[in-house]
């Protein structure tokens, strides 16, 4: 702000400056006063930047004090579990004997094909509830209503004892075939709880398709497309990026949901695990195995959807969101350069 | 640019389909009486217009005035409640048998509106897709062309609208010229005989309007049918063949945009015209 000159020989000049400065003089001359070596000074003022601010920071004792107190109640819980009659050796054998590897595939399978169900069937279900027929709107209504009012379990057990009120699944010429081999445990579960999805996707599904802004649909359809086109190339890959975040969310309750199967005496993660402790006396052991393998593949599958997101944020954002390594990266050098004043890094 | 209805041959010369032909040489452009209601709201009370071939028709009018409405009633975005209105010699979402109406399916509506080019105010690119695929969306999906054809052309299209280096960009990497600009392509890219332009400069900054007023302008010298709703009166005057003044609902004066825009003849378009020169 001050335009003092490059190198003053003398006091006096050095007043004029800051004279010339006008609202800096007083500063200036008080630091006269204050400083015997009048050059290093002036240069100080004119070229560098102020010095960085070295405050004492406000002390946070709440913090301290609560921080200390969870970490207590932790440790008293671990040394509970520890002391507990727990066989951790058990535990620990079984996680990596391969006991669960099969279960944990079967748990895989049946949630993924389930989900496939869901938002097909969901997205179906959401384009119909949309739609100006009302034999569609209030079909698809309906059945939100009914799969979304009652409870997973009760559906799963009425699918697989469908074979009580139908002996034969007769599809005339097509096809016939008795009910108690076609509703095999892996199909009752599939059913139940695909169609049971579908309800809570079509929700979603709509969301995501109301979404995107009603110009969309307007500009394909003066270019001369058609709904069902419409839907398929505009709509939907831009409703995908509401959709998507709460169907990741939808999956991760699948795979935890999909443990009712063993209602049914379907072989995944958690039936497995509750005949094997019963079986060995490990009851407790064997929970806290099959909840290893479901935090393991929940993890996993959150890494999947992050990737998935950014698929479809392109165009959303001017550029894309960094992938984790990269974001790791750039923490890293940051780490290295000086946390600027004013600058927003820290 | 080459005119089946060239000015001349009477009658016989144009493919004469089982249509009902108005005039011998069609106008591109034919509203009867058209009018248009939301609910109880009458916002289109019987206008009557023409735009010829190649000709470069400005709508102007105050807000509100049903000029919006008027150009989505051209390719069947909106329904009319009365009247006629015919693009090139072809009633627009209806089939006439005898005095009897029927409706159009959703296919042949939009086999009609392939021949119409329409550039919203507010672009309504497709924000998933980058500026080529914009521009080739509409030719493979609608047309059936092949991708390769249809990328040639989208890449000529964009060049002549001056985004030849912006091709790969998403339309959120654009400016609002910029955008506007790949819109026009966009609509081109159907070959279209004519192009409906609802106020396309009036989400842009200043600086940003004349950029696509010369795209238009370019159009226009290539023989291009353009209806133009704009507040662009400088445009207007110099680019426009004919125009008409529209205030609620109603035609209120038209004719060549120099005299109607020098000398207005109704105190309505005096009074609009006031405000926006
Ligand atoms: N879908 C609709 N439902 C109900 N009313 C509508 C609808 N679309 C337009 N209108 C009404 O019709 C009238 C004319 O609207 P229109 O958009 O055609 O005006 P405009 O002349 O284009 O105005 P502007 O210059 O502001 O764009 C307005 O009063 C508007 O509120
Ligand atoms: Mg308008």
């Amino acid at each position: 702000m001050n335009e003092a000159p490059d190198t003053p020989g003398e006091p006096q000049e050095a007043d004029r400056a800051s004279a010339a400065a006008g609202r800096d003089a007083q500063v200036g001359e008080t630091r006269l006063t204050k400083t015997d070596t009048l050059r290093t000074e002036e240069t100080a003022t004119a070229d560098l930047p102020p010095a960085a601010i070295k405050a004492i920071p406000v002390r946070h004792w709440g913090r301290w004090i609560g921080a200390a107190l969870v970490l207590a109640a932790l440790a008293a819980i671990g040394l509970a579990f520890v002391n507990g009659d727990i066989a951790w050796a058990v535990v620990g054998e079984r996680l990596t004997d391969g006991t669960f590897f099969w279960p944990a595939w079967e748990t895989l399978k049946i949630s993924v094909y389930a989900m496939l169900i869901g938002v097909v069937l969901g997205t179906l279900l959401a384009v119909m509830r949309l739609s100006s027929n009302p034999v569609l709107s209030a079909v698809s209504y309906a059945y939100i209503w009914f799969f979304r009012g009652t409870p997973v379990i009760v559906q799963l057990l009425l699918w697989f004892n469908l074979s009580a009120v139908f002996t034969y699944v007769d599809l005339g010429p097509i096809y016939r075939n008795e009910m108690n081999d076609v509703m095999t445990p892996f199909v009752a579960a599939l059913l139940a709880l695909g169609l049971n999805e579908a309800a809570y996707m079509a929700e979603i599904s709509r969301a995501g398709i109301q979404s995107v802004d009603h110009g969309q649909t307007e500009a394909a359809h003066a270019l001369g497309m058609s709904g069902s086109k419409t839907m398929r190339r505009i709509v939907l890959p831009q409703a995908m990026r509401v959709i998507i975040p709460p169907t990741g969310n939808e999956y991760i309750n699948m795979l935890k949901t999909s443990s009712l199967a063993f209602a049914i005496g379907y072989g995944e993660l958690f039936y497995v695990a509750k005949n094997v402790g019963t079986t060995d006396y490990s009851v407790m052991e064997m929970y806290l195995v099959v909840s290893v393998w479901y935090l393991g593949l929940t993890t996993i599958f959150n890494v999947g959807q992050y990737y998935l997101e950014r698929h479809y944020s392109k165009g959303a954002n001017r550029s894309l969101p960094p992938t984790p390594l990269q974001r790791i990266r750039g923490q890293l050098t940051a780490f290295r350069t000086p946390s600027k004043v004013g600058g927003t890094t820290v | 640019m080459s005119e089946t209805a060239a000015t001349g041959t009477t009658g016989t010369g144009t493919s004469g389909t089982e249509e009902d032909t108005v005039e011998p040489v069609l106008p591109m452009v034919k509203a009867e009486q058209v009018h248009k209601s939301f609910g109880h709201t009458e916002v289109l009370k019987g206008i009557d217009l023409e735009v010829a071939a190649q000709e470069v028709f400005c709508l102007v009018g105050p807000s509100g005035s049903g000029k919006s409405t008027f150009l989505r009633c051209i390719n069947h975005l909106e329904k009319i409640n009365a009247g006629r209105l015919y693009v090139d010699g072809r009633l627009v979402g209806y089939r006439q048998k005898g005095d009897r109406l029927y409706e159009l399916r959703e296919r042949e509506v939009a086999e009609q509106r392939k021949d119409i080019g329409m550039v919203f105010q507010r672009f309504n690119l497709f924000p998933h897709m980058t500026a080529l695929q914009n521009v080739m969306e509409a030719p493979v999906q609608v047309k059936g062309e092949s991708k390769a054809v249809a990328r040639e052309r989208a890449e000529r299209l964009l060049e002549r609208v001056g985004l030849a280096d912006r091709m790969r960009n998403y339309p959120a990497q654009l400016s609002g010229g910029q955008q506007q600009r790949v819109a026009i392509a966009r609509a081109l890219a159907m070959e279209p005989k004519l192009m409906l332009f609802d106020e396309p400069t009036s989400a842009l900054d200043p600086e940003l309007v004349g950029e696509v007023l010369d795209v238009m302008r370019g159009l226009a010298e290539d023989g291009m049918t353009m209806i133009v709703v704009t507040h662009e009166m400088g445009f207007a005057r110099e680019v426009g063949d004919s125009i008409v003044f529209m205030d609620d609902g109603v035609v209120v004066e038209s004719g060549n945009p120099r005299d109607v825009l020098t000398n207005p003849q109704h105190e309505r378009t005096q009074a609009f015209l006031s405000k926006v020169l």
